[in-house]
């Protein structure tokens, strides 16, 4: 994981190895994965996908800085737009299945099989 | 390129005629029908005339390639027709006997509800035949002798409501692919022995070859197994009498005049490979007077007019291949001629008769018609007076002919060639006594019901009538025309074998005493008829009557139906009944069990699909994990 000879990275990243970028990550994605997969409840379950976006972006971020290139992290800024989006089209679906079934349990939304 | 579009023209008329009739047989008026299809045959027949005195015999063989069919690696198959004495002869009598025949069905069948598809029938056989005697190889002759099989087949079984009838369209379709196979496996072994299938080149190899040539005699006698099964010898002869199942002006085109004698005009075409094959030619002429003696020994007691006609022809047939074997082609030709006019004038004055009978065929309960059928009862006396070999009629000369040349072949085969003679003779006037002669003995409503045939009919039996009367002085004895005008036909065998060919009938004195004794005995056997049938006015027993053991077994044709019953159809049928339980079993399980097995995986399956979306969102990530884990270990 050593930067290449022509690209200068700063003093302060320096201090913190890649690694702990990755392991960090891993472990903010496993979290997401395991919440998205156990909670019933449609809140948590979109806040599970929003730290998985996040893992990535750290990652994103953290490769960006070591490679010194800004690219990646123009990349964050549009992942973050669209989450964005999709976030707020999703919680007018679940405010629209609160008011059918006066819950968000995800586990009464068994209707996908018809 | 005047002559290739006259001669694809020949065929190609009946063809249009088929067309026409067969595709709008529902939509197109029942007057015009039988017009049609008439015209379409009377114009080949036209042609054919044009042709005919057109051709010059010094020019030799006129090919007419059409296209190139066939070509794999070195074998060409050209779609050609090939105009030569030989294909003009037929032609003639193809189309001439066609065109009165279809005008007769015009009377004959007008009130079936079928007419349109019978006479759509009929010019798609005409198409055929003409294909097979046109054709300038045997492949083509092969397309038109499937072709008229099936034909004979769509009709017999015409009426086809009728299960013993489509039964006997059955028995001729299937006895005729026996023969047919040895006619294929005859055509593949001269394309492995000369290279091609063309007449004029393989006749042409087929000079050079020594005597008695072994590959040559495998060919001959294949492609006899052919002409056994098309022209009705033993054993392949019980389709034939069967046959009668079809409407009559059936029986008396293709069951009669024409695709029965395929044979001989494919054995006189092949006439090198069979002057060169001695032993095959022992063997047809010993079939032949078998099949000549049975079959007209079983017309001796026949009572259905149609049947004992039947029995005559294939007893006829084999008169045709006796002359054969004693390589006496051009008597042979000359019988196939005579015979297709008195024997479809005989077909359909029976025809004829039938009609005025409403449908009766038994001629027990005939007799006395001469004077309610007038014109039926001459033609039909000319045609008998024909057939029984009797001066000065056609049959006489050909027969005659034929009995001439076997005598010199082999005294033993000509005395049992004039037994059958007798025998012909015997029955036929049986048969016209008892039809046309002492007291009418149906019912009384039959009785009111006689009436003259109409002029569609009766015009076909006076030409055919005349026909028969002169046909005779196509060949005079001692050289007639015919002789002359085939001779380059037989220039190939007149090479290999000179001494067959050698003119040694002109022993006038001997030739008159042959005549003189063939007549005489069917003169012996029409007095014996006469006193039996007319002075003594004996009628024939009923079916249950006892009778002596000899009549008993003849009366029940020599049990052979019985026979190939027991020995072949039986055995055949008990194993097809085997395998078709076995292919059951077998082939069921195992087309069931691959239908059971994905039915019920499906219905585990199906049970993943349980709408829970956490299970899904689990499904999904384990996938993911998965294949990332494949990729891990296996790249791709």
């Amino acid at each position: 994981m050593q930067p290449s000879q022509d690209v200068l990275i700063p003093e302060v990243i320096q201090q913190i190895p890649l690694t702990y970028y990755l392991i960090l990550s891993t472990v903010l994605f496993i979290i997401g994965v395991i919440g998205v997969l156990t909670r019933r409840n449609a809140i948590i379950i979109f806040m599970s996908i929003e730290l998985m976006l996040n893992a990535v972006n750290l990652l994103l971020i953290a490769f960006s800085s070591y490679r010194s290139d800004s690219a990646g992290q123009v990349f964050v800024f549009f992942i973050m737009a669209v989450a964005a989006a999709e976030v707020s089209v999703g919680l007018a679906i679940i405010v629209m299945i609160y008011r059918n079934t006066r819950s968000i349990d995800v586990g009464l939304l068994n209707k996908l099989k018809w | 390129m005047q002559l290739g579009l006259l001669c694809a023209l020949i065929p190609l008329l009946p063809l249009i005629g088929f067309v026409i009739n067969g595709v709008g047989f529902r939509r197109v008026p029942t007057a015009l029908v039988g017009g049609i299809a008439t015209v379409a045959v009377l114009a080949s027949f036209l042609i054919v005339v044009s042709l005919f005195t057109g051709f010059a015999p010094e020019a030799g063989p006129q090919i007419v390639h059409l296209f190139d069919w066939i070509s794999v690696g070195d074998l060409r198959i050209p779609f050609s027709f090939q105009i030569d004495q030989l294909s003009l002869l037929m032609l003639l009598v193809v189309t001439g006997v066609g065109t009165l025949i279809h005008l007769y069905s015009i009377g004959y069948m007008h009130h079936d509800e079928g007419f349109g598809k019978f006479m759509a029938f009929l010019n798609l056989f005409i198409f055929f035949m003409l294909l097979l005697v046109m054709g300038s190889n045997y492949v083509i002759m092969f397309i038109g002798w499937e072709g008229v099989g099936l034909c004979s087949y769509l009709l017999i079984g015409f009426w086809n409501k009728n299960v013993s009838y489509n039964n006997a369209a059955r028995k001729a379709f299937v006895m005729n692919r026996i023969g047919d196979l040895g006619f294929l496996l005859g055509i593949f072994t001269i394309i492995n022995t000369f290279g091609t299938v063309e007449y004029v080149d393989v006749f042409k190899q087929a000079t050079s070859l020594p005597m008695g040539d072994s590959t040559v005699l495998v060919i001959a006698l294949l492609l006899f197994v052919g002409a056994m099964g098309k022209s009705a010898q033993v054993p392949l002869y019980t389709w034939l009498p069967d046959a009668m199942a079809g409407p009559t002006p059936v029986s008396a085109l293709i069951h009669a005049a024409t695709m029965v004698t395929a044979g001989i005009y494919m054995v006189v075409r092949s006439n090198v490979l069979y002057t060169l094959a001695p032993a095959a030619l022992e063997l047809i002429g010993v079939i032949a007077i078998i099949t000549a003696l049975l079959a007209a020994s079983i017309g001796l007691l026949q009572n259905d007019i149609k049947k004992v006609l039947a029995y005559s022809t294939v007893s006829q047939l084999g008169y045709m291949f006796l002359g054969l074997s004693a390589t006496a082609y051009t008597a042979g030709m000359f019988h196939v001629i005579t015979h297709a006019f008195f024997k479809a004038l005989l077909f359909l004055g029976a025809g004829s008769v039938i009609h005025a009978m409403s449908d009766e065929q038994d001629i027990r309960k005939m007799g006395g018609l001469r004077k309610s059928l007038p014109i039926t009862f001459i033609t039909f006396s000319i045609g008998t007076w024909a057939i029984a070999g009797l001066p000065p009629f056609a049959g006489f000369f050909s027969k005659d002919e034929i009995l001439a040349h076997v005598f010199e072949h082999s005294k033993v085969l000509w005395a049992l060639g004039v037994l059958g003679s007798a025998l012909t003779s015997f029955y036929m006037f049986r048969l016209l006594f008892l039809t046309f002669f002492g007291e009418f003995r149906g019912t009384e409503e039959q009785k009111h019901h006689l009436h003259e045939s109409p002029a569609t009919m009766t015009i076909p039996l006076i030409v055919l009538a005349i026909l028969s009367a002169i046909g005779g002085a196509l060949n005079l004895p001692g050289g007639g025309w015919l002789g002359h005008f085939l001779e380059p036909i037989f220039e190939g065998s007149r090479q290999v074998n000179p001494e067959a060919f050698a003119e040694s009938v002109g022993e006038s004195s001997t030739e008159y005493v042959l005549m003189a004794v063939s007549a005489g005995v069917a003169l012996l056997a029409l007095i014996v008829a006469y006193i039996m049938y007319i002075s003594r006015k004996a009628v024939p027993a009923p079916n249950e009557a006892d009778r002596s053991l000899p009549e008993q077994v003849i009366y029940n044709k020599y049990y052979v139906d019985e026979l190939y019953e027991t020995i072949i159809v039986r055995p055949i049928r008990s194993m097809g009944d085997t395998f078709y339980s076995f292919g059951e079993f077998a082939v069921d399980g195992v087309v069931n069990g691959v239908a059971w097995g994905v039915k019920q995986g499906s219905a585990q399956l199906r049970r993943l699909q349980s709408g829970s979306i956490g299970f899904y969102v689990f499904a999904m990530v384990l996938s993911i994990v998965l294949i990332f884990a494949l990729r891990f270990f296996i790249r791709f």
